[in-house]
C-alpha cells in the first residue's frame, strides 16, 4: 500500500485527517478538481498550486484516446507530462459507461465502447483499465466497476453489484505497481474489504434523501482507518453534509463547468455573472474572498468577458476552485479545532435561506435538504443555535 | 486597440469611470496603456464608409461610425496613459483625391479631439498620408505644428508592400522633432520592426503575436541576430523559416524539450513541446495561454536586444545579420534538396 491515513480530529462521524500519498501530503476532507485531459480548463499548474489544490483527477478514458497511455508512460508518467508536482487520481473509465451507455455493451469480460474518435470498437476490461492506469502513473487508481444508473431498478442492480466484486478481484490481480499507486475499490450497493473505498454510482440524478441515506449507510459500514471517497459530489452543501457523515474525498466537474456558464460560487450560494444587472456592478465577485480574481477584477468586467472571451471562464474557474479549496480547508480545520458544528451552522445559515427565496423550482430539493438536515442537526445538537428561525420558514412553505 | 473594449464588450464608459479607468477595470494597474482606435483583429478601418462626420470601422458588431466627440468621451472614461487622436486611415491603393481628403480630415479631427478633451494622458497626434510621400510630408508638417506629446503614425500594415515603406516612414520621421516619441501601428514581423526602428520609430503596436498564438505557433528565432549555424541544419525543419514552429505538427508528439532552449519564460521553464502539442490536439485553452506567454516573452526580448544593439552603436550590423540569417536557411535547403 502506498498511502498513510491518519485521523487527527473527529466530531461524531466527521473526521479530519492527513492522507500521505507518494507525491503529496493531503489534508482531508478535500475536494479534487477534474482535469479530464491532463489540464484544468485554462489554469496553469502554478495557479492550481496557488489555489491550494492537493489532488487532481485525470480521466483514463480521455487520456487513453489522446495522447494514449503508452505515450504518457514513455514520457515518464502523467505527473511529468503535465508538470504537476502534487497528487493525481485517475478513474477507471467506468463512468463513461453510464454517460455513453447507448454505445456500450457490458459483458462479464468488460465493456465495449465505440471510439468517438474513429468509430473503432474499444474493449475495456478490468485488466486493461488497470494497465492503462499503471502507465499513466497516478497516486490513486480506481477499480473498474459495473456502473448502473441509480434510477434503474430490478435484477440489473444485483447483477452489477456481484460483477463489480468479481472485477475488483481481477483489478487487484492485474495491478503491477502496488507500492507506488493505491487501488481504490468502488462500493456499488454492496460492501467488501478492499484496499480503500470509493462510494460510486451516486450523484447521477437520484433524489437527495436517498443519496444521503446511502452515503450514511456506507460510511457506517466501511472501516474507520481508510479514506472514503464519494465520487461525483460537488455541490458545496453536499460536501458539507457528506463530510459530517464521515466521507473524506470528493470530485466533481461542477465548479469548473458552472464557471464556463458564467456562474460563480459565493458564500450565499451562486452568482450568475451573465445577468444584465452585473454589467454595472463594480464590486468583486465575493467581497469576503481572498483570491486573485476577487482582489483584481470587478463583476462588470467579468460580465463582459464571460460570453465573449475564454478568459472570462478562466477567471471564474480560478475563483470557484479557490472557493472549493477553502471549503476543504475550513472543513479540515474546524473539525480539528473542535468547532465543526458551529462551522456547519454558519455555512447553512448563510446559504440555505437563499435556497428558499430564490429557488422556487427547487422547493422539493430544499425540503429534502431540510429533512436531511433535521435528522443531521439532531445529531449535531445545534438545533437551538439560531437555525430555528430559518427552519420555520421552510416548514411554512411545506 | 482598446476602443474595442467599449464597443464590443458592452462596457459603458460610465462603468469604466466608476471603477477608476482602464487600469483598474482590466486589473493591470502597474502597466502603461495606450489607446488607439484601430485594432487589426476586430476593429478595422473601413475607408469607404468614413465620412466628414466620423471614422468608420468594421467590427464583429457591424459597421460603426465613431465621431471625434464620442471618441474623446470614451478616452476620458478610460484614462489611458497615452491616446492617439481619431484618424481617417486609408490603405495604399486609394485614389490621390481620397488620400488627400484623409489628410485634411485627420488634421481637422486632431484639432477637434484636442479641443474637446480635458487634460490627462499624453495626446499623440495622428499622421496619415497613404502611399504618397508628399501627402505624408504635408500631414506631418501640420501635426508637428500642434501641441502634442508624441505621434501616432497610421496607414501601415494595411497591405502595402514592404519595399515602399522605408521611404514613407522616413518622410515622416525626418520632419518630426527628435524628442517626441513615435508610435506606429501594424508592423509586426521582426523584419518590419527592424525597418521601423531604422526609420526612427520608438513604439510598435501589432497583433502579430495574437495571430501566431491562435494558430498554434511559437516564436523560435535566435534573438541576438547572431545567425543560425549554417552547417547544423535539421532535415525536419526544411521548409520552415526557422523563426517559428507550429506545435500542432506531429513531430512534436513526444518531444520533451522546451519550446526554446534556455528561454526563461514560464512556459519553457515548466512545460514541453509534447504537452503543448497534446493540449492543441484536445482543444484545451491552456495551449493558447502557454503559447501567448512564450511568444510575448520572446518578442519582448527581441526588442530588448534591439535596444542593446542601438546603445552599443551596432544597430545596422545587428539588422544586417538578422536579415541575412533568415535567408541562410533557404540557401541550405536549396543545396540539400
Amino acid at each position: 500500500m502506498a498511502l498513510r491515513f491518519e485521523v487527527l480530529g473527529r466530531f461524531n462521524r466527521a473526521r479530519a485527517a492527513n492522507l500521505t500519498l507518494p507525491h503529496f501530503l493531503c489534508q482531508t476532507p478535500l475536494f479534487m478538481p477534474v482535469g479530464t485531459q491532463g489540464t484544468i480548463k485554462g489554469l496553469t499548474t502554478n495557479q492550481l498550486e496557488e489555489i491550494g489544490c492537493q489532488i487532481i483527477l485525470g480521466n483514463t478514458y480521455h487520456l487513453a484516446l489522446r495522447p494514449t497511455s503508452e505515450l504518457i508512460d514513455e514520457l515518464g508518467g502523467l505527473h511529468k507530462f503535465m508538470n504537476w508536482p502534487r497528487a493525481l487520481l485517475t478513474d477507471s473509465g467506468g463512468f463513461q459507461m453510464v454517460s455513453l451507455l447507448h454505445l456500450a455493451d457490458i459483458t462479464e469480460k468488460g465493456v465495449t465502447f465505440q471510439s468517438p474518435v474513429d468509430g473503432k470498437p474499444m474493449l475495456l476490461t478490468p485488466e486493461e483499465s488497470i494497465q492503462i492506469q499503471n502507465r499513466i502513473g497516478a497516486d490513486i487508481i480506481m477499480a473498474l466497476d459495473d456502473v448502473v444508473k441509480t434510477t434503474i431498478t430490478g435484477p440489473r442492480i444485483e447483477e452489477a453489484m456481484y460483477r463489480t466484486l468479481r472485477w475488483i478481484d481481477r483489478c487487484i490481480a492485474a495491478h503491477k505497481r502496488p507500492n507506488e499507486q493505491n487501488l481504490f475499490g468502488i462500493v456499488q450497493g454492496g460492501l467488501d474489504p478492499v484496499l480503500s473505498y470509493a462510494i460510486g454510482g451516486l450523484a447521477g440524478g437520484e433524489d437527495k434523501d436517498s443519496f444521503w441515506r446511502v452515503v450514511a449507510q456506507c460510511t457506517a459500514a466501511l472501516p474507520e482507518d481508510k479514506p472514503r471517497y464519494v465520487m461525483g459530489v460537488g455541490y458545496p452543501l453536499d460536501i458539507v453534509v457528506c463530510s459530517a457523515l464521515g466521507a473524506d474525498m470528493y470530485d466533481c466537474v461542477y465548479p469548473t463547468r458552472t464557471a464556463r456558464f458564467g456562474t460563480a460560487l459565493v458564500t450565499e450560494g451562486v452568482l450568475k455573472l451573465k445577468h444584465n444587472v452585473m454589467a454595472d456592478d463594480t464590486r468583486p465577485i465575493d467581497p469576503t474572498c481572498a483570491c486573485m480574481v476577487c482582489k483584481n477584477y470587478t463583476r462588470a468586467y467579468i460580465h463582459c468577458l464571460v460570453t465573449k472571451d475564454a478568459m472570462g471562464s478562466q477567471l471564474l474557474s480560478y475563483h470557484n476552485l479557490f472557493y472549493m479549496m477553502k471549503l476543504s480547508r475550513d472543513l479540515h480545520s474546524s473539525i480539528i479545532e473542535g468547532r465543526f458544528p458551529q462551522f456547519v451552522c454558519d455555512f447553512l445559515r448563510k446559504m440555505v435561506v437563499l435556497y428558499a427565496f430564490f429557488s422556487l423550482c427547487h422547493i422539493h430539493h430544499v425540503i429534502s435538504v431540510v429533512t436531511g438536515i433535521f435528522v443531521y442537526l439532531r445529531e449535531l445538537s445545534c438545533w437551538g443555535q439560531g437555525m430555528s428561525g430559518s427552519m420555520i420558514v421552510f416548514v411554512s412553505i411545506r | 486597440m482598446l476602443a474595442r473594449f467599449i464597443i464590443l464588450e458592452g462596457l459603458s464608459p460610465k462603468t469604466i469611470s466608476k471603477v477608476g479607468g482602464l487600469h483598474q477595470m482590466v486589473g493591470l494597474p502597474e502597466y502603461g496603456f495606450a489607446a488607439v482606435a484601430r485594432d487589426s483583429v476586430q476593429c478595422l478601418p473601413e475607408c469607404n464608409s468614413t465620412n466628414k462626420v466620423g471614422a468608420s470601422f468594421e467590427t464583429p458588431c457591424g459597421r460603426l461610425l465613431i465621431k471625434p466627440a464620442d471618441y474623446v468621451e470614451m478616452i476620458s472614461s478610460m484614462k489611458p496613459n497615452i491616446w492617439a487622436t481619431l484618424a481617417d486611415e486609408v490603405p495604399a491603393w486609394v485614389s490621390d483625391k481620397r488620400n488627400k481628403t484623409s489628410v485634411d480630415r485627420t488634421v481637422r479631427w486632431l484639432d477637434e479631439c484636442i479641443a474637446l478633451s480635458s487634460a490627462g494622458g499624453a495626446v499623440f497626434g495622428s499622421i496619415v498620408g497613404g502611399p504618397s510621400v508628399e501627402e505624408r510630408e504635408r500631414c506631418t508638417q501640420e501635426v508637428a505644428r500642434r501641441n502634442v506629446s508624441g505621434y501616432w503614425i497610421g496607414g501601415f500594415g494595411l497591405g502595402e508592400s514592404m519595399d515602399e515603406r522605408p521611404a514613407l516612414l522616413n518622410a515622416v520621421t525626418a520632419i518630426l522633432q527628435e524628442e517626441k516619441p513615435r508610435l506606429v501601428c501594424g508592423l509586426g514581423l521582426p523584419e518590419e520592426v527592424l525597418q521601423g526602428v531604422a526609420a526612427g520609430i520608438d513604439l510598435f503596436d501589432s497583433e502579430y503575436i495574437y495571430h501566431l498564438t491562435l494558430e498554434g505557433f511559437a516564436l523560435t528565432f535566435p534573438l541576438g541576430g547572431v545567425g543560425v549555424n549554417v552547417f547544423s541544419f535539421d532535415p525536419n525543419n526544411l521548409g520552415s523559416d526557422r523563426s517559428k514552429i507550429n506545435l500542432r505538427a506531429t513531430i512534436y508528439r513526444k518531444d520533451t524539450s522546451p519550446v526554446v532552449e534556455n528561454c526563461s519564460c514560464y512556459t519553457c521553464q515548466n512545460h514541453t513541446k509534447a504537452y503543448i502539442n497534446h493540449l492543441l490536439n484536445v482543444h484545451e485553452m491552456l495551449a493558447q495561454i502557454l503559447l501567448e506567454i512564450h511568444n510575448t516573452h520572446h518578442y519582448l526580448k527581441f526588442f530588448s536586444s534591439i535596444r542593446e544593439a542601438i546603445k552599443a552603436g551596432e544597430f545596422e550590423q545587428f539588422r544586417k545579420r538578422f536579415i541575412e540569417s533568415r535567408r541562410d536557411h533557404l540557401a541550405v535547403a536549396a543545396v540539400c534538396v
